[in-house]
C-alpha cells in the first residue's frame, strides 16, 4: 500500500521502456502480453487507491519533500476516488484497445504497444496529481503519445493531415496553459494546487487571476474539444486507428474536462465562489452550444468514425453542462455519464473497426446493405446507438438523472431539453447508419444534399477478412453490456455522489494536502431517476432515422436545410489555419468574459 | 474560410487577446520585483540539505524530480513516435515533387571538414560527459550534456558517409541504450523506495559539497538522463537521415 | 524597461499565432509554433528575475545568498525539452506529408472536410 500511489505511473512506463528495448527481439504476442500485464497492474493499483481514499484523500509527496511552513516544496499526488476512478477507467479502455489490436494490425508494431502504455501512464499521472506544472507535464506526455498514435497510418495522407491539425491545436493549447501557470506563479509564487488555492482564498481576485484562469481553462478545453476548440477532434478520429479512437473518445477528451474542474475546485474555488453564477452561465453556454452544434454536425456525417467523433463532442457538451453547474450532485451525474458514454462509445468504435476490417471502408453510403451477414455486430451497434439516447438502467441515463435533478434544483430548466436534443440526434445518427449498413434500408443511391463530402479512409488492415476474430468482437460486446447496465450497479450512485462531494470540497482538499488534516465532508441528498424521459429520447431516436430512411417527405425537408448545412460543413474546412483562428478567438473572448462578466 | 477573411478574423481576435494580456500584466510587479517564497526557500536549502550547488539541478532532479521523469518520458515517447512515423513502408508512393531541386549531387565531404570534425569528436564527447557529470555543481545536467553528447556521432556523419555512420551507431543498440536510460530513472526511484524513503527521495549518501560525488541520487539520475537523451537524439538523427537517403535513392 | 519582457512575451505569442494562421508552408508553420513556445520562456524567465541578485549557482558564492528564482529556470528547461519533442513530431509529420503529397502548402491539404 505504501507503494500504490506510484504504481499507476511507474508500471506502464517501465513496461514501455522494456518493450521499446526489446522491440525487434520478441514476438508481437509476447509484447501484447507484457502490455496487458502492465495495464492490469496499473488498473489494480488504481482500484486499490480508489478504495483506500474513500474516507480521506491520499497525499503522496514525491522525493519526500513535505510542505515546510505552508510552502509546498515537492510534487504531490492527491488521490481521491474520482481521480483514481478515472485512471482505472482509462485502464479498462486501454485493455479493450489492446485486446482489439491483437488481430487488427497486420504488421508487428511493438512501438505501438510502448506508445499506448506511455499514454496510459500519462493519463494515470494526469488524474492523480496535485501540482499544476506536473499536470502540464503529464498533459504533454499524453499529447506526444497521442500525436504519434494518431498518425500511425502514414501511407494515408489524410491521416497525416488529421494528426497535424491535432498536434498544432493541442500544442497551442498547452502553451496557453503554461502562460496561465506562469502568470499564477508570478502572483502567488507556488505551483502546488492546494497552496495556490489557499493563498488565493485570502485575497481579492484581480484581473491577472481571471486571465490566468481563462488561459488554463481554455487550454484544457481545447483538449476537451468544446466549441470553438472542437475542430481537431473529428479530423483526428477520422484518421486514427480504431483502437486509438477508443482511447481518444472514451477517456482522453473527458480528461480535458476533468482537468478544468480539478483545477477549479482545488485552486480557484476559494476565490471564485462568489462569482459562481457568472461561471455557471459561462460554462453552461459553452456546453449547450457544443451539444447542439455537434449534434447537428453528427447527424449529417457519412463517415462513420467522424459521425461518432461529433457525437463524442456533443456528449462532451452535456458533460460540461453537468460539471459546469458547480454542484456535487451534478458532478456525480457527469462522472457516471463519462463512464456510461465511454463504454458505449468504445463499443461503437470497435464495431466500426470491425466494419473497416471486413469491408475496407467506413463510409455509410458505400456500406449500404453490405453488413447483413454480421448479425452480432449489428446487435451491438444498434444497442449502442439506443444507449446513446439513454435507455433506462444505462450509465448515460443514470448520469442524466443526477444531472437533470441538479439543474432543476438550481433553476436551469432548459438543460433537460438540450440533453434530449443531443442524445436524440447522436443516437438517431447511429441508428440511421445501422439501418443503412446492416439492413439495407433507405435508397441505395442517395444524393447526399447537405451531407458531409466523401472522405476516403484507407484500410488499416489487409482487405476483406472473411471472419471476425473473437478478439475483436468480444471487447465490443463486453463494453456495450457494461455501458447498458451500468445504472444497475447498486453502489454506483451513492459512491459517486460521495466522491463528487469529496472532489468539490476545496477547503478540505487544501487542509488535507498542506496540513494533513481531514475534514468531514457532508453527503448531499440522492436524486431521483426519471424513466419516462429516457423512453421519450429513445423513441425519438428511432423515429427520426426511420423517417429519413423511409419517407420521401422527410428527404425533401432535409434538402431544404441543405444550404445551411453546407455552410456549416465549410466552416469545418480541415485547414489548420482556420482552426487556430477559431481557437484564438475563443480564448480571447473567454478571457475577456472572465474579466468583465465575473467582476 | 478564405485567406483574407481568416486574416481579418485573426486581427480582431489578436486585438482582444492583446487586451487580455495587457489586463493581466497590470497586476504583475515590474521586472525584477516579483517575489516567490518557493524560490527563496529552495535557494536556502539546496546546499545545506542536499549538498548541491546548482539550485536549478536540485529543483529539476531532486525537489521536482518527478516532473523531470515525466519530461524524460515525453522525449522517449516522441522519439518512439518519430521512429514510428518515419518507418519504411513497402507501398511508398512518391508524389509529384514540384519543389525538389533537380540534378543535385551531394558532394563527398572535403578534407578540411573531415579533419575538423574528427579532431572535434573526442573533445565533444569529453565536454558532453563533463556537463552531464557536473550537473549538480554548475549549470548543466543530464539534458544539456546529453544533447552535446549526441552531436558527436553527428560530427562523425559530417566527416563520413551515411553507411559508415550507421555502422558506428547501430539502431538496435541505440534503442536499447535509450530504454535503459529511461528506465534507470524509475529504477533509481524504486531503489529509494526500497531503502525506506518515498519514490525518488534522495536517501543515498550526499557526499561533500562541491565535489563530483555529491548530491546523492542526483548524480546517478544525471547519468541515466544523459544516456537517454543522447541515445534519443542519435536515434532521431538516424531516422531523419534514413528518410533523406530513401528520397535520394529514388 | 520594467514591463518590456512581458510585452515581448505577449507579442511573440500573438505573432506566432499570426504565423500559424497565415502560413503557406508546413515547415514555416512548425517554426511559428516554436515561436509561440518561446513566448512562454520569455515570460517565465522575466517572472523569475530578481534585481541585483546573482545566478542560483553556489559554486563560487556563499551558500544561502539570495539569488534569482531557480524554480522558473527549472520549469523552462523542462519546457525546452517539451518543445523539442513536439517540434520533432511536427516536422516528421511535415516530412511525411511532403513525401506523400509532394507539397507543403496547408491550403492544398484538402483530404479532411466537413
Amino acid at each position: 500500500m505504501r507503494y500504490a500511489p506510484v504504481l499507476p505511473v511507474a508500471i506502464p512506463l517501465i513496461a514501455a521502456a522494456l518493450l521499446a528495448a526489446l522491440s525487434k527481439a520478441i514476438s508481437q504476442a509476447a509484447s501484447l502480453i507484457i502490455a496487458i500485464a502492465a495495464t492490469l497492474g496499473a488498473m489494480g493499483a488504481c482500484v486499490l487507491l480508489a478504495g483506500a481514499s474513500r474516507s480521506e484523500s491520499i497525499v503522496y509527496w514525491f522525493g519526500g519533500w513535505r510542505p515546510h511552513a505552508g510552502v509546498a516544496l515537492g510534487i504531490s499526488f492527491v488521490i481521491d476516488p474520482l481521480g483514481a476512478g478515472m485512471a482505472g477507467f482509462a485502464g479498462i479502455l486501454t485493455l479493450a484497445a489492446l485486446a482489439f489490436s491483437a488481430k487488427y494490425f497486420d504488421t508487428a508494431e511493438n512501438h505501438l504497444h510502448a506508445l499506448i502504455l506511455a499514454f496510459l501512464a500519462a493519463m494515470c499521472g494526469f488524474t492523480l496529481t496535485g501540482d499544476m506544472f506536473n499536470l502540464f507535464v503529464f498533459f504533454e506526455l499524453m499529447s506526444a503519445a497521442a500525436f504519434a498514435l494518431c498518425a500511425h497510418k502514414t501511407e494515408d495522407p489524410g491521416s497525416l493531415q488529421g494528426a497535424l491539425n491535432f498536434a498544432v491545436t493541442n500544442t497551442i493549447g498547452a502553451y496557453f496553459i503554461l502562460t496561465g501557470i506562469a502568470l499564477l506563479y508570478a502572483r502567488i509564487g507556488a505551483l502546488n494546487m492546494a497552496q495556490i488555492g489557499q493563498t488565493l482564498g485570502r485575497e481579492h481576485p484581480n484581473k491577472l487571476v481571471f486571465v490566468a484562469f481563462a488561459f488554463v481553462v481554455c487550454g484544457y478545453l481545447i483538449k476537451g474539444a468544446l466549441v470553438p476548440f472542437h475542430f481537431w477532434l473529428a479530423d483526428a478520429h477520422a484518421v486514427a486507428p480504431t483502437p486509438i479512437c477508443v482511447l481518444f473518445s472514451g477517456v482522453m477528451v473527458e480528461l480535458g474536462l476533468y482537468a478544468v474542474f480539478r483545477v477549479y475546485w482545488a485552486v480557484f474555488d476559494p476565490v471564485f465562489h462568489i462569482h459562481i453564477a457568472g461561471l455557471r452561465a459561462l460554462f453552461l453556454s459553452v456546453g449547450a452550444l457544443t451539444a447542439v452544434l455537434a449534434g447537428v454536425m453528427c447527424y449529417s456525417q457519412r463517415n462513420i468514425k467522424r459521425l461518432l467523433a461529433y457525437s463524442t463532442i456533443s456528449h462532451m457538451g452535456l458533460m460540461t453542462i453537468g460539471a459546469g453547474l458547480f454542484d456535487p450532485v451534478a458532478l456525480s451525474g457527469a462522472a457516471i455519464y463519462v463512464l456510461g458514454h465511454g463504454l458505449v462509445k468504445a463499443a461503437l468504435f470497435l464495431c466500426s473497426g470491425i466494419l473497416l476490417h471486413r469491408f475496407g471502408t467506413v463510409d455509410e453510403l458505400e456500406l449500404h446493405g453490405v453488413g447483413k451477414p454480421l448479425k452480432w455486430t449489428a446487435a451491438v451497434f444498434v444497442l449502442g446507438g439506443i444507449a446513446l439516447a439513454g435507455t433506462p438502467f444505462s450509465g448515460i441515463s443514470a448520469g442524466d438523472a443526477s444531472l437533470h435533478s441538479a439543474a432543476e434544483h438550481l433553476g436551469y430548466h432548459w438543460v433537460r431539453w438540450i440533453s434530449l436534443f443531443a442524445g436524440t440526434m447522436t443516437s438517431a445518427a447511429v441508428l440511421r447508419v445501422a439501418g443503412r449498413v446492416f439492413w439495407g434500408w433507405g435508397p441505395a443511391r442517395e444524393r447526399a444534399s447537405g451531407a458531409a463530402p466523401k472522405s476516403d479512409e484507407k484500410r488499416e488492415t489487409q482487405s476483406g477478412h472473411k471472419t471476425i476474430p473473437s478478439s475483436m468482437f468480444l471487447p465490443a460486446a463486453v463494453l456495450l453490456l457494461a455501458g447498458l447496465f451500468l445504472g444497475m450497479m447498486p453502489a454506483l450512485p451513492q459512491s459517486t455522489l460521495k466522491a463528487a462531494a469529496q472532489f468539490t470540497n476545496s477547503s478540505a482538499y487544501d487542509a488535507r494536502v498542506l496540513g494533513g488534516v481531514s475534514i468531514a465532508i457532508p453527503g448531499p441528498a440522492m436524486p431521483e431517476t426519471n424513466v419516462t424521459f429516457s423512453l421519450i429520447a429513445v423513441g425519438l431516436a428511432i423515429l427520426i432515422p426511420a423517417a429519413q430512411l423511409f419517407s420521401r417527405q422527410a428527404r425533401v425537408l432535409s434538402k431544404a436545410i441543405g444550404p445551411a448545412m453546407k455552410w456549416l460543413h465549410a466552416l469545418h474546412s480541415g485547414h489548420v489555419g482556420d482552426y487556430v483562428a477559431f481557437l484564438t478567438f475563443g480564448v480571447a473572448v473567454f478571457a475577456l468574459a472572465c474579466v468583465f462578466i465575473l467582476q | 474560410m478564405t485567406r483574407p477573411i481568416r486574416t481579418l478574423f485573426f486581427f480582431v481576435s489578436a486585438a482582444l487577446l492583446a487586451l487580455a494580456f495587457w489586463l493581466s500584466y497590470s497586476d504583475l510587479a515590474p521586472l525584477g520585483r516579483n517575489t516567490s517564497a518557493y524560490g527563496d526557500l529552495v535557494n536556502s536549502i539546496t546546499v545545506p540539505q542536499r549538498h548541491i550547488t546548482d539550485a536549478v539541478t536540485a529543483v529539476n532532479f531532486d525537489i521536482r524530480g518527478f516532473d523531470t521523469l515525466g519530461e524524460e518520458f515525453i522525449l522517449f515517447a516522441s522519439v518512439l513516435g518519430v521512429v514510428l512515423l518515419m518507418r519504411r513502408r513497402s507501398d511508398d508512393p512518391m508524389g509529384d515533387h514540384e519543389d525538389k531541386a533537380r540534378g543535385r549531387i551531394v558532394p563527398y565531404p572535403s578534407d578540411a571538414v573531415r579533419v575538423t570534425a574528427l579532431l572535434l569528436l573526442s573533445p565533444m564527447v569529453l565536454f558532453g560527459l563533463y556537463i552531464v557529470s557536473h550537473g549538480q555543481l554548475t549549470p548543466g545536467g543530464g539534458f544539456q550534456g546529453g544533447v552535446v553528447l549526441s552531436t558527436a556521432p553527428l560530427l562523425f556523419y559530417l566527416a563520413s558517409t551515411y553507411p559508415q555512420f550507421r555502422a558506428v551507431t547501430p539502431p538496435r543498440l541505440i534503442e536499447a541504450a535509450e530504454a535503459v536510460g529511461a528506465s534507470a530513472y524509475i529504477f533509481i526511484g524504486g531503489v529509494c523506495m526500497a531503502l525506506g524513503g518515498q519514490f525518488l527521495e534522495n536517501v543515498l549518501p550526499l557526499g561533500k559539497t562541491g565535489t563530483l560525488v555529491s548530491g546523492g541520487t542526483v548524480a546517478l539520475i544525471d547519468l541515466g538522463v544523459g544516456l537517454e537523451v543522447s541515445a534519443g537524439f542519435v536515434l532521431m538523427m538516424l531516422v531523419y537521415l534514413e528518410e533523406l537517403m530513401e528520397a535520394k535513392e529514388q | 524597461m520594467s514591463y518590456l519582457p512581458y510585452a515581448v512575451a505577449a507579442w511573440l505569442f500573438i505573432i506566432g499565432l499570426y504565423g500559424v494562421i497565415t502560413s503557406r508552408n508546413l515547415v514555416h508553420l512548425c517554426i511559428c509554433v516554436s515561436v509561440i513556445q518561446s513566448s512562454s520562456y520569455v515570460l517565465l524567465l522575466a517572472i523569475g528575475y530578481r534585481t541585483g541578485r546573482p545566478a542560483p549557482v553556489y559554486a563560487d558564492i556563499p551558500a544561502g545568498t539570495p539569488a534569482v528564482d531557480p524554480v522558473v529556470q527549472a520549469l523552462m528547461l523542462t519546457d525546452v525539452v517539451v518543445e523539442v519533442t513536439v517540434m520533432a513530431l511536427l516536422l516528421a509529420l511535415a516530412v511525411q506529408v511532403h513525401k506523400r503529397l509532394g507539397t507543403l502548402d496547408p491550403d492544398r491539404l484538402r483530404k479532411l472536410r466537413g
